[in-house]
């Protein structure tokens, strides 16, 4: 158990201080220096676990409210709790709750209104208003970004993308309808040119990640979270979850191109 | 203050202040030997050059001699002054006794890598002759200087004559034998041996064995074993490579053999163990004799446990039943019968520890502070920051902080204790933890093998602290 109440700076800052770490170290003088990436591998390590964690708290969080919610409603409606809703939301609590994906709010949104979804980021906080978000209400979207840190090995440049556009690209669940990108995403990444890079590798990792088997639950959220691959470059560090250790399989890790060059640089 | 050529000290003799009271175990009187090398145009600006910075410090075993590298690549080693039976009074300053460059930057076309001069770390190897032989090693190559004094040149030569000029042999009408004769003392450095070629990853340190025939060489993933007179073959003593990189969890950080037995060596890891092991027992030292770790407690974890447990040095004491190891936060001492927790604890400067997020983003977290033992092995010595260096007493149990400036202390003057204010009230004389200069690192230190003086680095100056004269 991290104790994180030392730090001043919270888990997102220190994964974008360490992945710049990383990152400068390439083009140190004398070459890249083994011990010090790998200590600035287990603080991302450690910055990702409490992350997680607490995301896993967030969600676990909003279910709550959201059974609470769909309680609330289905009373009003005089409908009463049938039990196939019920382990369908418990199904989805798990699936929320291991990728950090709130698909299973998605979906109650699906059956209670009919505009489409929106997928969140992995790096969601709290959105008081998450059931009136769409696809095209990007305002809303605003006040409640969803930051993902992401290192882009091309143009060097460690973003923290504000916004759920990753995500649009990365839907691997096959039961939800493809959707097509929009431009008007509202708060995009702070470098506009790095975004066609992001979509490229995105849907290259979305389509090879749909091949594998073991993905196809996990999928959106863990395939843009960077940490994940840098915590499989040193598989000696991964989390003991086998949630997350199918997340950052090998499989996965190989399929993700350019992504993997931070890593093999050892 | 004035900057000096290299071949100079910069000596001031300002008159012994009166004694204040003393610390408990050392009531040092400074010396009064800063170098300063910086080229002459620099003068009026006292910031350093990089490669002015002191990289490591080393007495020989004799303590007549102490050699300090730099980032430039170069070597210093200062000697001391004969005592005369006169001047009894006054210890032996050190004063520069040679100078050469060890090591230059290179590259490495393959790799696309360039490899820094900065030199690692010095070992002298006992001395057997009239000469004086070091190792010194950069990130990738070990060399072997013999450092030796010339006071004597032939001369009467007869095919050239004293300039060295080619004489026409017709002018040539007699013979003569050349004699030698007295010149002005040279002390020359050559190159005698270079040890390349054996490491992919960067040498953290050198160990020369109490066989005086063969030393290790230590980098991030393996530990190789030399003789000193052979350089085209190494041995692979030690080699924690997993077979797959991804897989990596721990590296090397330093290795040292036991000072009397020539067959025991310990190395320390980045997790904060360290490992015994006997060469006797196979080729290749994969399996640990001993291995010695204290157990994380759980109550401090924080985002940055692996990083402060990772010890920067270790050494064995002189007596040969203990090892130190120097993590960011504390030294400890370790009975080689005790594999389970450490015999002494010291803390270094706990009042960080609520600072590590930003020496995270400062870097500072990183520094790799070095330790050393005293002569008889009761006091123990570790550099901090603010140009600070703290002194415990095994026995007393007492503690104190020093500090290695120029501004805040006179020459020749009892070097007044130091106390750093953690909160609340902060005292006349104490310095608050925010005031602290993390840009002024002490991580380089080391003891006389038998008195108490003591160099210390200080980024570009050296000091060096003597016992005061009763």
């Amino acid at each position: 158990m991290i104790n994180t109440m030392e730090c001043a700076v919270d888990a997102q800052s220190l994964i974008s201080i360490s992945l710049m770490k990383i990152h400068n170290s390439r083009t140190q003088r004398g070459g890249i220096k083994l011990h010090k990436n790998l200590l600035v591998s287990y603080v991302l390590r450690n910055a990702r676990q409490v992350y997680i964690k607490e995301k896993y708290a967030e969600i676990y969080r909003m279910q709550q409210y959201e059974e609470v919610m769909t309680v609330c409603n289905e009373i009003q409606e005089l409908n009463p709790l049938d039990v196939e809703a019920e382990d369908r939301e418990e199904e989805q609590l798990e699936r929320a709750a291991c990728c950090g994906e709130a698909a299973a709010i998605h979906r109650e949104d699906c059956v209670k209104e009919p505009e489409p979804g929106f997928y969140r980021s992995c790096c969601m906080e709290p959105a008081p208003h998450y059931e009136h978000f769409t696809l095209t209400n990007t305002n809303n979207n605003n006040t409640h970004c969803n930051k993902t840190t992401v290192l882009d090995l091309d143009t060097h440049v460690v973003t923290t993308v504000e916004n759920g556009y990753l995500h649009q690209d990365c839907c691997c669940d096959p039961q939800t309808p493809q959707r097509k990108r929009k431009g008007d995403f509202g708060c995009g990444a702070s470098d506009p040119e790095d975004v066609p890079d992001f979509s490229t590798a995105r849907k290259r990792a979305r389509r090879e990640d749909c091949a594998l088997p073991s993905l196809e639950y996990t999928d959106t959220s863990n395939i843009s979270n960077l940490i994940s691959i840098f915590g499989s470059g040193f598989s000696g560090l991964l989390s003991r979850q086998a949630d997350l250790e199918q997340i950052c399989s090998k499989p996965a890790l190989a399929s993700l191109g350019a992504w993997t060059r931070a890593i093999v640089a050892f | 203050m004035a900057l000096r050529d290299t071949s100079s000290l910069h000596q001031l003799k300002s008159p012994k202040r009166d004694l204040d009271t003393q610390p408990p175990d050392s009531s040092m009187e400074e010396e009064s030997d800063t170098r300063k090398i910086n080229n002459s145009f620099l003068r009026d600006h006292n910031y350093a050059t990089e490669a002015d910075i002191i990289s490591t410090v080393e007495f020989n075993s004799s303590g007549e001699l102490l050699a300090t590298g730099d980032k430039g690549g170069r070597v210093v080693v200062f000697q001391r002054e004969q005592e005369s039976k006169s001047q009894s009074q006054r210890r032996g300053e050190y004063n520069v006794y040679s100078t050469f460059q060890s090591h230059e930057p290179e590259f490495d076309y393959l790799k696309s890598l360039e490899i820094e001069e900065k030199i690692n770390k010095i070992k002298w190897l006992p001395q057997q002759n009239a000469a004086y032989f070091l190792l010194s090693t950069n990130d990738k190559t070990v060399k072997l200087w013999k450092i030796s004094e010339r006071d004597k040149r032939p001369e009467g030569y007869n095919l050239k004559d004293e300039d060295g000029r080619i004489r026409d042999p017709s002018t040539i009408t007699s013979l003569r034998v050349p004699v030698l004769q007295p010149m002005d003392l040279m002390v020359e450095a050559t190159a005698r041996r270079v040890f390349s070629n054996a490491h992919t990853y960067h040498i953290n340190s050198i160990s020369v064995n109490s066989d005086h025939q063969t030393y290790i060489s230590t980098d991030d993933l393996q530990v190789n074993l030399w003789n000193l007179e052979i350089t085209n073959r190494s041995f692979n003593i030690v080699d924690i490579k997993p077979a797959n990189m991804e897989e990596l969890t721990e590296v090397i950080t330093s290795a040292e053999f036991h000072p009397q037995q020539c067959h025991t060596f310990a190395y320390s890891s980045s997790k904060g163990s360290i490992r015994l092991c006997d060469m006797r027992q196979a080729a290749l030292c994969d399996r640990h004799c001993k291995y010695f770790e204290e157990p994380e407690d759980p109550s401090t974890r924080s985002f940055f446990s692996e990083i402060i447990s990772s010890i920067s040095d270790v050494k064995f004491s002189h007596n040969g039943r203990y090892l130190m190891t120097r993590d960011y936060l504390t030294v400890k001492v370790w009975d080689l019968q005790m594999e389970n927790k450490p015999l002494e604890t010291y803390q270094v400067h706990d009042y960080l520890r609520g600072k590590l997020c930003s020496l995270y983003e400062n870097d500072c977290i990183f520094d790799k502070f070095e330790c050393v033992w005293n002569g008889s092995d009761s006091v123990i010595m570790t550099g901090s920051y603010n140009n600070f260096f703290r002194m415990f007493d095994r026995n007393t149990k007492r503690d104190v902080t020093l500090e290695a400036s120029r501004e805040n202390s006179k020459p020749r003057a009892i070097l007044k204790p130091r106390k750093v204010c953690i909160g609340g009230k902060r005292r006349k004389d104490e310095i608050s933890v925010d005031s602290l200069d993390f840009s002024k690192k002490i991580l380089h230190t080391t003891w006389h093998p038998h008195e108490n003086i003591i160099a210390v680095a200080a980024t570009n100056n050296l000091y060096i602290f003597q016992d005061k004269v009763n």
